[in-house]
Order: structure tokens, then C-alpha cells, then sequence
């Protein structure tokens, strides 16, 4: 029951960093390259296209001896991605910005750049998390249904914290180091459940 | 009497600005809706249904030169603190109004206009009469990423002009500490920057401390009963009342057919703060301009 509950934790929190992420990513690129429809064409195009491959490998991933202290280990990963982004964000995007003057694609490479790599690891959670509770075949749509639930909303919650409150009170590098902390903090909940059971 | 008779001409004045408004063009651009609307001689071309005056350039068909807003008239204030400035950046089109001005009232200087929305730039030219002086170039591009790459090639103005908030909505890059700074670097030595700018709301304290943390001391330019006030700020020192004066009468004559009274302008320039000291800065780190001018 609390081993459902923290799955469920874990994944509430990786949908609540994935879309506080990609709303930061409209501000992190608006000075360099304005705040028009195709730079968040571009944010939601690279979003997507790193979640599907994310759900791929994550899928595959939970082939192979899948534990809660490897699910753990995906939410450290992607928080080692992430953080890197208050330190160099700003460097990277004004070395695509000097090499590309059309704003779409410049746009477009510059979200690659910055969030590919932590956004496809955030989308290994979700079919990892599915593997984890999925006991008997005939449960697992109602496994699956519960955990999208619980992952979709957080995303809501992610996107409506970060654009209402968060934009408000804190920096965004400050909105980025807190979600790092999040992270973090899903590993470490998951290792010490792992060494508990 | 007299004020029966005033009264009268009020209510004639008014009785066709509310009964004969009527769109004559609208049209859902990339960025915003676009509402050409015509009350009487005017025409207005405003970017939401509400009737508010910050969201709106008007023309008077029956005297085409004269600036209708007072906010409009008061940009030209940027005249007293570079009287003649040769290179002009404007940041943001509406109805094209400054920008035809400045053509206009400088045939020499050399004028790029930076308009996000490809829409507005159509607009301002079949409604209201827009016609790029020969020394105008109109760049259809975000003002951010437009400064940024003048930056880099070096370009330096003598007058920039921003406006590019339509009211309903500020783009938040655009008013932040490092565009301003960027905007700074693209002025040259006596270069003056004019920008419409809001009086109300706590966003005012935030946006004039930032303005002060890249330009120091600037003048404030506000009429007491309109939602904006016009910042003159340059990269060096701010002239004296003297000067100012001496401009004024100087530009007095060539100004009037636009309306613009350059002359009530001086003594209404303070450099004093009447905002917040201890606001926070706007930086890109930090930029929620929308929701600031939402609280009191």
C-alpha cells in the first residue's frame, strides 16, 4: 500500500517537473529569441518528441530487473541533467543565437540543446512506474489509468504553480534549483524505501 | 450660461464618439486581435474590445498630423534631450504615428522601425496612412532579437523610441534589466531613449527602479489623469532646464501642426522618485510583468 502510495508520489512529481520545466523554457529563450508562437512551437515540439523517446526507452529499461531503487536512480539522473542548466543555459543559447539568425530555427536548436536530455530521462518514469505496480495482466489498464492520472495531474499543478506563483516570487535558475531539489528528494525517498523492503 | 453652453458642446462632442463607432476592419493577427474602429473624424485602431485608451493609436482624418493621445505627443520630448538626432530606432509600429512624425520633422535621419506583427504594419498602411519616409526601414521582427543583433553588427542610434507594449499585454523580455542594458549599448554618446511606459499598478515601482539601475537619473514625464508616463533617460547626463527650454522654444513652431506642447513639457520632467526605491529590479531571471500590473 505505502510502496503504491510512493510510486505514485514519485510519479505526481516527475509530471510536475516536466511541465514547470517547459514553461521555463518560454523564458529561458524569449531574450534571445523573442516569446512568438514558433518559440513555443519549437519548446513543444522538442517536449514532445524527448517524452516519446523517454516512454521508449523507459519501457525498455523496465525489461531488465526492474527495482524501485533503479526507478530511484532515473530521478537522480535526470536531476545531474538538469541542474547544469543555471550554469550554462545562458552561455549555450548565445553561441546558437551567434549561428543562426533565422529565430525559428534557432529557437528549435536551442531547446534541443538545453532540454533534450533531462526531459527524455523524465519520460522513462512514466512506463518504469507502470512496470512497478503492474502485478496481474487484467490490472494493468487500471494501473496504467491510475498512474496517468496521477503523473497528468501533477503536470497541471506543475504548469499552474509555475506560471501563476512561482514566476512571481522566485528567479527562474532559483524555480530550476528547486525542482533539482525535488528531484533529488524522489531519489532519495525511493533508495531508502529500496533498503527498507 | 456659460456652463450650459459648455455642457452642450461636451455632450455634442461626445454624443457621436458613442453612437457612431463602428469597426470598419477586424482581423485575429498571429499576436493579437486588430480593430479598426472609426467615431466621428477619428480613427482608432485598437487591439482589444475594451474601450481603454492604453489600447489604442488614433488618427483625426480632419487634421491627420495631430498626435490625438497625449502620450503619443509627450514621446517627442526625446527632441529636448537630442534635438537632432540623425539615426532613430522605433520599437513598435502601431499605427505608425512617431515614426511618421519623425520622418517628417527630421527628412535627414535615418529611421528602422521593428514591428513584431506583420498585421499591424498592413494595417497601419492601408487605415491610416502610413508611408515609409525613403530613409525608413521597417523590420518585421521581435524588438529583443532585433536589438541583440544590432549589438553585434554595432549599430549605434541617436533617439531610441519604445513602444511596444499594446496595453493588453507586455511582452515581458522587453522590459527587463538586460534589454535595457542591451538597449543602452545601442545608444550613441548624447543618445536619448523615449519610452511609453505605465503609471499604475505596483508594476511602475518595478519598472523605474530597473530603468534607474541601467541609466541612473532619468526624467519622468507624466500627465496626472493618463495610465502612462513617458521615461527620457540617456547614456550620459541629463541636460538642464535651461537647455531643455531653449529646445522647446526652438522645436515650439515645427511641432505644433502635430499638436505635440513641447513647451509645457519642461517643468513637468522630474527626476525625483515617486516610486518604491526598494522595488526588485526586473531582470530576465526575474520578469512577471503581467502579473504585477495586475496588483495595486
Amino acid at each position: 500500500m505505502l510502496y503504491r502510495l510512493l510510486i505514485q508520489v514519485l510519479a505526481f512529481t516527475g509530471g510536475f517537473c516536466i511541465m514547470s520545466l517547459e514553461l521555463l523554457g518560454g523564458r529561458m529563450l524569449a531574450p534571445y529569441f523573442g516569446s512568438s508562437i514558433y518559440v513555443w512551437g519549437s519548446i513543444i515540439t522538442v517536449f514532445m518528441t524527448s517524452l516519446s523517446l523517454g516512454y521508449l526507452w523507459g519501457g525498455r529499461l523496465s525489461l531488465r530487473q526492474p527495482s524501485l531503487r533503479r526507478f530511484g536512480l532515473i530521478f537522480l539522473v535526470a536531476a545531474v541533467l538538469l541542474y547544469p542548466l543555471v550554469f550554462y543555459a545562458e552561455s549555450l543559447m548565445n553561441q546558437v543565437f551567434l549561428r543562426f539568425e533565422d529565430p525559428r530555427y534557432g529557437s528549435l536548436l536551442a531547446s534541443c540543446v538545453l532540454f533534450v536530455a533531462p526531459t527524455v530521462i523524465l519520460g522513462m518514469i512514466s512506463p518504469y512506474s507502470v512496470r512497478l505496480l503492474v502485478t496481474e495482466t487484467h490490472h494493468s489498464g487500471h494501473v496504467a489509468g491510475t498512474l496517468y492520472f496521477v503523473s497528468t495531474l501533477g503536470s497541471a499543478l506543475g504548469t499552474l504553480a509555475t506560471s501563476f506563483y512561482f514566476v512571481l516570487w522566485f528567479e527562474i535558475d532559483t524555480i530550476l534549483t528547486l525542482l533539482t531539489g525535488a528531484l533529488v528528494a524522489m531519489w532519495a525517498a525511493a533508495s531508502v524505501a529500496s533498503l527498507r523492503a | 450660461m456659460k456652463a450650459l453652453v459648455f455642457c452642450a458642446i461636451a455632450i455634442a462632442a461626445f454624443a457621436p464618439a458613442v453612437t457612431d463607432a463602428r469597426v470598419i476592419h477586424s482581423e485575429r493577427s498571429l499576436y493579437q486581435n486588430l480593430l479598426v474602429v472609426e467615431k466621428g473624424t477619428q480613427r482608432c485602431l485598437q487591439f482589444t474590445v475594451r474601450h481603454d485608451q492604453r489600447n489604442q493609436t488614433c488618427l483625426d482624418k480632419s487634421h491627420p498630423k495631430r498626435m490625438v493621445f497625449a502620450y503619443t505627443q509627450m514621446m517627442m520630448a526625446a527632441l529636448l534631450l537630442n534635438p537632432d538626432p540623425l539615426r532613430i530606432l522605433v520599437s513598435g509600429l502601431g499605427g505608425g504615428t512617431i515614426p511618421a512624425a519623425l520622418a517628417e520633422l527630421l527628412p535627414d535621419a535615418r529611421i528602422d522601425v521593428v514591428e513584431i506583427d506583420p498585421t499591424v504594419v498592413e494595417v497601419a498602411k492601408r487605415y491610416f496612412g502610413y508611408v515609409p519616409g525613403p530613409h525608413t526601414r521597417v523590420y518585421v521582427q521581435d524588438a529583443r532579437v532585433f536589438g541583440k543583433r544590432a549589438v553585434l553588427s554595432g549599430q549605434q542610434y541617436d533617439a531610441i523610441f519604445l513602444d511596444a507594449y499594446n496595453g493588453d499585454y507586455i511582452p515581458e523580455h522587453l522590459m527587463t534589466r538586460e534589454y535595457l542594458e542591451e538597449t543602452r549599448r545601442l545608444l550613441k554618446p548624447g543618445g536619448v531613449v523615449a519610452a511609453n511606459t505605465f503609471a499604475i499598478s505596483r508594476l511602475y515601482h518595478h519598472e523605474s527602479v530597473t530603468y534607474e539601475a541601467v541609466f541612473g537619473t532619468f526624467f519622468n514625464l507624466t500627465l496626472g489623469q493618463s495610465a502612462n508616463r513617458i521615461v527620457l533617460a540617456t547614456a550620459g547626463e541629463l541636460p538642464d532646464e535651461t537647455l531643455l527650454v531653449q529646445r522647446a522654444a526652438a522645436w515650439e513652431e515645427l511641432l505644433e501642426p502635430y499638436g505635440v506642447p513641447i513647451r509645457s513639457y519642461p517643468p513637468r520632467m522630474t527626476t525625483e522618485p515617486d516610486w518604491n526605491t526598494e522595488a526588485r529590479v526586473l531582470t530576465d531571471q526575474y520578469s512577471p510583468a503581467n502579473l504585477l500590473r495586475e496588483l495595486d
